[in-house]
């Protein structure tokens, strides 16, 4: 179903490699590199071996001219390696970019004065468009921006944004009515009314993040790079500190050379942090680009990550857990009323309700009975509303509604009717426990039964749950049903609780009452109604589908409006974390390898019993610190792939994670350089 | 090892583990103001203390003002003490009549017992008074231990409040630690110590005729000091005979119990616990190895029962526990091993040399490594003598930042930075917000953290690299060369970590010990416990997580195996060049034949 958008590229694809080469050198600029501060010690670095190198060249430095250059050229590749890395995965997300653009430029649109189809409008540019601006958008016109629908029903083809080619019905009412700048109409007509100024549309926000513009390093990312600083400071006084060690060394031995600045050089940068602190941007991005391709747009880089520390998980029941298009199945009298008379009433109360289960009273009523009718002129319609719950037309002499067992009976007895009928609860329960919703039909204070809406849970979800229950997440249904059809769809489900009858401000206090306790709570919603609660979640993702309200509260929007892509967004959020953690313990238990590569080659002349430290039986001491070099160097493009797709997921404990992570990363990454560093300085030896 | 050995150690070993849990959770009653059964002697005397100080006990505070309580109670102590050893020689009890400190010995003495560093560049039986060794010395013994325990546990408190800024008080905190730890158990300790003979008097330094006489050859000098010299410029000396002797004198067992119990180190004599009026049989040696190891192991207990889970203090004691057996192991196996080249003359070649023949192999290497794995600094045998790796031991123990056990208190809040360090990559590698007993750990901790374990090591690598181009540095070593370094790396790693003992073979009586060491003790001390507060004052801010399926639970054995391997890989990165060019070197130099 989610089809990608101008997709598939490969990361490697051709053109793309080229761009980022590009961008890889304007990157070595240190007023851009400073933000990455590891980086620009080695870019310091390699200045210096830089100058060592021309100083061999004149003869100021003993040191051979090969060496001293190699070295040189290799830490500038170590560094260029990096921009590379972080260009790569930029270059994915711009290209993406330049393509939504294309959908934003020189559109025209239709103002019009009121919601009303038929008047006049004037031609003005998608860029005056302002919030509260009406404009009308007839079949094959683009939509120059964002807003929501308030006057007819339309349908649109939203592949520009989503890349979905099925083409999504939009319109005034309800929670479709919110549509994106930049998505076409392909028949009939709407009345928009504008709800973002030009620059701070959906789109333009979208764009923004791809590119990585407005990337925000998170505080998980702050906090490693400290961690990162840190490390490569004290590298850098334990390089500093060899220096003068080795002056008084060559005093008392009465031989040998005090340890050169470009072997100090080489040293600093091979002990610090490089292979993590060059991905460190990369994985960022990429994580978000992933996210992207699965048609999901974190508008922060903090929800992703925070998404994958996500313990509870709020689901709305309708849409997620089950198909949502709940229909009507039958009419189930009640109290001795005829089936086509509650047929008929529940018809009148679902003639205004556009909701597709009022539409599927009005088809049952069609189909079973043979009935239909049109909305009478002077009827008022009564519009569903979270706090009556209930939903109906008022005609001349008649009331119709229809919602809520509750509800109904509260609305019957204020219109001073005592007489509910005695089987209405035990119909209404053996709907409900069927896991169906039952909706009560009265008219005026006269209740006639009950229709059965089914409502039909998604094929496959339990599994979904399961492994999010492996992960350690709760999760939880939330949905405006009374608690006996939420009980038997939970149960259905195996959802770990659910939060039945739920209003706006019920789940609201569910979710500040998990925060309380210490929960990162993630939510999925649609309505307006969902707003307030998504506004206060952790991780709040709304579908492309739902209410402009709940696109602005959220910092997730998915694109294909499909729910457990809740569980798509955890596992990258954690997959971002993991490969940044695994790439660090994998920097610095090389680390070990390459001291005893540089160690014994850098002191041998002082102490030649200090060869036996020279495990690896490196051939020369010269040989043996550019093979260290040139490693600490190409490791990097090699972790490339692994930074952009991110380290592979798995739903296991948290233990049994960590020794798997670590025995790969952390063994691996002490045994992996005395293999690399000793077939580089073999291959040296044959250039040699 | 033979038998007896074996048997001490174990003894040594299962007696410590007895001791922590009943004293760590009287300490963690005591400091969470329970009743325990000192009460109702010391609750009395704590009034009229914070009456007479004026110290409301109930008001508790944030960490600056802990922090701040904590300096400026140090600096009072630290000025005290300063002026005390430079007026030595006007004060009572002082009846060798000593002259006074120098300015520069003074300022490093001063530092060093204020920081519970107790370095000694001065001999004590020579250098200070009855009334500076017990008014000055060993009262700072304990209120300097009393501090680190009083950070420790305002630490601890930050970990378990939740949505707060308040850590406790410190005056209270140092007053408990004081009066119900560290005062009842250096009396008991004291007596113990007494009962094996070590010495508790008052008296002048005794001179008694020697049973038999000994002769050495005396340089003969000239009026002004000079050698005189023969023709061959060979100096003249004359035989001289030795028929009496001085023997030091004073109140040794009370200084003794608290020097190890507060992993102080600093000695009533200059040999330190090898002298046998400090450390006389085997079972003071073993009692006073119990002593230091006793308050930071049981710490870790406190710590458990303070965050609500007994397997997290276990946790981290474990962690200590086979880091210091780990290098008893080595440092058992290169003494027994002893140095070839002796072996080569027909010697028996275990190395004896610079050990007390009373206290054995194991009764030696067990003290060194406690000792130095702590930062109690007191020494029963000369770690000079030490083979070179055996000597990289302890040297290697001090550098990892005093945490195997470490000082009273302190090695309780550094191996914490270092359990935040590991929980924050090993976080990372499972794919959450790292979090440690449901703290989440952010950017202000990691600051914090890393200024706490980084500190000392820093301070280290930039004054070993000062130190190796001077030349007054460089001219106090006695053993030019790879041995010197080490001597020159011990001195200065001692002093930056607050362990205070001396490799030995060092002259660090000259102004840039003095001075730079001063200044080394002051951050190695201060910095981290500032940084500590500061990060116990963010995490008592912040919302408890609950555990979950995903969180990584530090009480079990991966996340041990973990955290010890972070210490060993940041202590070996750290200091391998330097241990490369000192301990490493030489060993190789001795297997060579050289």
């Amino acid at each position: 179903m989610s089809k990608s958008i101008q997709q598939p590229k490969s990361a490697f694809d051709a053109k793309l490699m080229k761009g980022a080469l590009i961008d890889s050198l304007k990157k070595l600029d240190p007023r851009t590199l400073w933000r990455n501060p590891v980086m620009l010690c080695v870019e310091i670095a390699s200045l210096i071996t830089l100058v060592t190198f021309v100083m061999s060249l004149t003869g100021a430095n003993k040191e051979p001219a090969w060496f001293t250059g190699s070295v040189s050229i290799w830490l500038w590749l170590t560094v260029i390696f990096s921009t590379f890395a972080e260009a790569l995965a930029e270059g994915r997300g711009k290209a993406r970019a330049a393509s939504l653009r294309k959908s934003r430029t020189d559109v025209t649109a239709k103002q019009v004065e009121k919601p009303e189809f038929g008047g006049n409008f004037t031609t003005v540019g998608a860029s005056q468009l302002r919030k509260g601006d009406l404009i009308l958008v007839e079949a094959n016109e683009m939509i120059a921006g964002d807003g929501d629908v308030v006057a007819g029903a339309a349908l649109i083809n939203e592949s520009a944004v989503t890349g979905e080619s099925a083409p999504v019905i939009r319109e005034s009412g309800g929670d479709r009515s919110a549509v994106t700048g930049g998505t076409t109409v392909i028949s009939s007509a709407i009345i928009v009314r504008i709800t973002a100024n030009p620059g701070e549309t959906f789109l333009d926000r979208m764009i923004g993040l791809i590119e990585g513009a407005k990337r925000r390093k998170t505080p998980n990312e702050v906090a490693l790079e400290i961690l990162l600083i840190a490390l490569t400071l004290v590298f850098l006084l334990v390089c500093a500190n060899i220096s003068p060690l080795s002056i008084y060394s060559v005093k008392v031995a009465g031989h040998g050379t005090p340890v050169s600045l470009t072997v100090l050089v080489a040293l600093f940068v091979c002990l610090a942090p490089t292979t993590i602190a060059a991905l460190l941007p990369a994985i960022g991005i990429a994580g978000m680009d992933r996210l992207f391709q699965k048609n999901v747009i974190a508008l922060s880089g903090r929800a992703i990550e925070a998404a994958g520390d996500v313990n509870v998980l709020l689901l709305d029941k309708t849409g997620t857990i089950t198909h949502g298009n709940r229909q009507a199945v039958a009419f189930v009298p009640v109290g001795g009323q005829n089936e086509r008379e509650l047929a008929e009433a529940a018809l009148m109360a679902s003639l205004a309700d556009e909701t597709p289960e009022g539409r599927s009273v009005v088809l049952l009523a069609k189909d079973k009975y043979g009935l239909s009718r049109e909305t009478p002129k002077e009827a008022k319609v009564v519009e569903f509303s979270a706090d009556t719950r209930l939903s109906g037309i008022n005609l001349a002499d008649n009331q119709y509604r229809k919602g809520a067992s509750d509800s109904t009976i509260a609305f019957v007895k204020k219109l001073g009717c005592t007489a509910i009928p005695a089987d209405l609860a035990e119909v209404v329960d053996r709907v409900a426990r069927a896991g169906a919703t039952p909706l009560v039909v009265c008219k005026d204070g006269e209740i006639f039964g009950v229709i059965n809406l089914k409502d039909i849970v998604k094929a496959g979800i339990q599994e979904r749950f399961l492994q999010l229950r492996s992960m350690g997440i709760k999760t939880v249904m939330i949905t405006g049903d009374n608690p006996l059809t939420a009980a038997a769809i939970a149960a259905e489900a195996q959802v770990d609780d659910f939060l039945a009858q739920a209003k706006p401000e019920e789940k609201l206090r569910l979710i500040r009452e998990y925060q309380e306790q210490g929960f990162m709570v993630a939510m999925t919603g649609d309505g307006t109604n969902d707003a307030p609660a998504l506004a206060q979640a952790d991780v709040a993702v709304a579908m492309n589908t739902g209410t402009q309200p709940a696109r602005e509260a959220a910092n997730i929007i998915d694109l294909d409006s499909n729910p457990t892509k809740l569980l798509d967004i955890v596992e990258v959020g954690k997959q971002i974390l993991m490969t940044r953690g695994n790439l660090t313990t994998f920097s610095i238990s090389n680390d070990i390898a390459k001291y005893f590569a540089i160690i014994p080659a850098a002191l041998l002349s002082i102490y030649p019993q200090l060869g036996v430290l020279n495990v690896m039986g490196l051939a020369s001491p010269f040989s043996a610190i550019l093979s260290a070099v040139i490693f600490n160097a190409i490791i990097i493009p090699m972790l490339v792939p692994l930074a952009l797709k991110g380290t592979k997921f798995r739903p296991m404990p948290a233990e049994k994670l960590l020794v798997h992570n670590l025995l790969i990363y952390g063994v691996g990454g002490m045994i992996a350089p005395f293999v690399g560093i000793k077939v580089i300085d073999m291959v040296i030896g044959m250039m040699v | 090892m033979n038998m007896h050995e074996w048997l001490q150690t174990i003894l040594l070993f299962l007696v410590l583990l007895a001791l922590i849990r009943p004293l760590g959770s009287f300490m963690a009653k005591v400091f969470q103001g329970e009743c325990t059964f000192l009460s109702p002697l010391f609750v009395p005397c704590e009034k009229v203390i914070y009456r007479i100080s004026g110290v409301n006990p109930e008001k508790e505070m944030g960490w600056k003002h802990y922090a701040g309580s904590v300096l400026l109670f140090n600096l009072v102590l630290f000025v005290g003490l300063f002026i005390m050893l430079l007026t030595q020689h006007l004060l009572p009890l002082n009846p060798q009549k000593i002259p006074a400190f120098t300015w520069q010995l003074a300022l490093n003495t001063a530092v060093s017992f204020t920081t519970n560093t107790n370095w000694q560049a001065y001999m004590g039986e020579q250098a200070a008074s009855y009334f500076t060794q017990m008014v000055g010395l060993a009262v700072h013994n304990f209120v300097s231990a009393a501090t680190g325990i009083a950070i420790a546990i305002a630490v601890i408190r930050g970990f378990v409040r939740r949505k707060t800024s308040l850590l406790g008080n410190f005056w209270v905190d140092m007053t408990r630690s004081t009066l119900y730890i560290l005062l009842p158990i250096s009396i008991i300790g004291a007596l113990l110590l007494v009962s094996q003979g070590v010495i508790q008097n008052f008296s002048a330094y005794k001179t008694v005729p020697l049973i038999q006489s000994t002769s050495y050859d005396k340089p003969k000098m000239d009026d002004k000091g000079n050698l005189i010299k023969d023709a061959a410029d060979k100096p003249v000396t004359e035989n001289v005979i030795v028929k009496e002797v001085t023997i030091p004198m004073g109140p040794v067992a009370s200084q003794e119990a608290i020097k190890e119990l507060g992993t102080n180190g600093g000695g009533f004599f200059n040999a330190n616990s090898a002298h046998p009026f400090e450390n006389p049989t085997p079972l003071s040696n073993m009692l006073e190895i119990l002593l230091i190891l006793l308050i930071p192991g049981a710490l870790t207990y406190t710590f458990g029962v303070m965050v609500g889970n007994t397997r997290q203090g276990w946790m981290l004691l474990g962690v200590m526990l086979v880091v210091l057996v780990g290098c008893f192991g080595v440092l058992q196996f290169a003494e027994s091993s002893g140095n070839p080249l002796v072996a080569k003359l027909g010697v028996q070649s275990i190395n004896m040399e610079g050990k007390e023949v009373r206290f054995g192999m194991a009764g030696s290497n067990l003290f060194t490594v406690a000792t130095t794995g702590t930062s109690c600094g007191a020494v029963n045998s000369m770690h000079d003598s030490l083979t070179p790796i055996g000597g990289m031991i302890p040297l290697s123990l001090i550098l990892l930042g005093e945490i195997i056990f470490g000082g009273v208190g302190s090695g309780l809040y550094t191996m914490l930075a270092f359990a935040i360090i590991a929980v924050f990559v090993s976080g990372l590698m499972i794919g959450r917000t790292p979090e440690y007993l449901g703290k989440k750990i952010e950017v202000r901790e990691m600051w914090m953290s890393i200024l706490v374990i980084l500190t000392a090591g820093v301070s280290v690598l930039i004054l070993s690299g000062i130190a190796m181009i001077t030349p007054q540095a460089v001219a106090s070593m006695s053993n030019p060369g790879a041995h010197g370094l080490s001597e020159v790396l011990y001195a200065l790693a001692s002093m930056a970590n607050n362990n205070g003992s001396a490799f030995a073979g060092l002259n660090a009586n000259v102004n840039f010990y003095n001075l730079f060491g001063s200044l080394a003790m002051t951050i190695g001390r201060y910095v981290p416990a500032i940084a500590v507060l500061a990060m116990a004052g963010s995490l008592a801010e912040k919302k408890y997580i609950p555990p979950s399926l995903g969180t990584l639970p530090t009480d079990k054995a991966p996340f041990a195996i973990w955290l010890t391997l972070v210490i060993l890989i940041v202590g070996a990165l750290t200091f391998f060049p330097a241990l490369a060019l000192g301990p490493i070197v030489e060993h190789l130099t001795m297997l060579g034949g050289n």
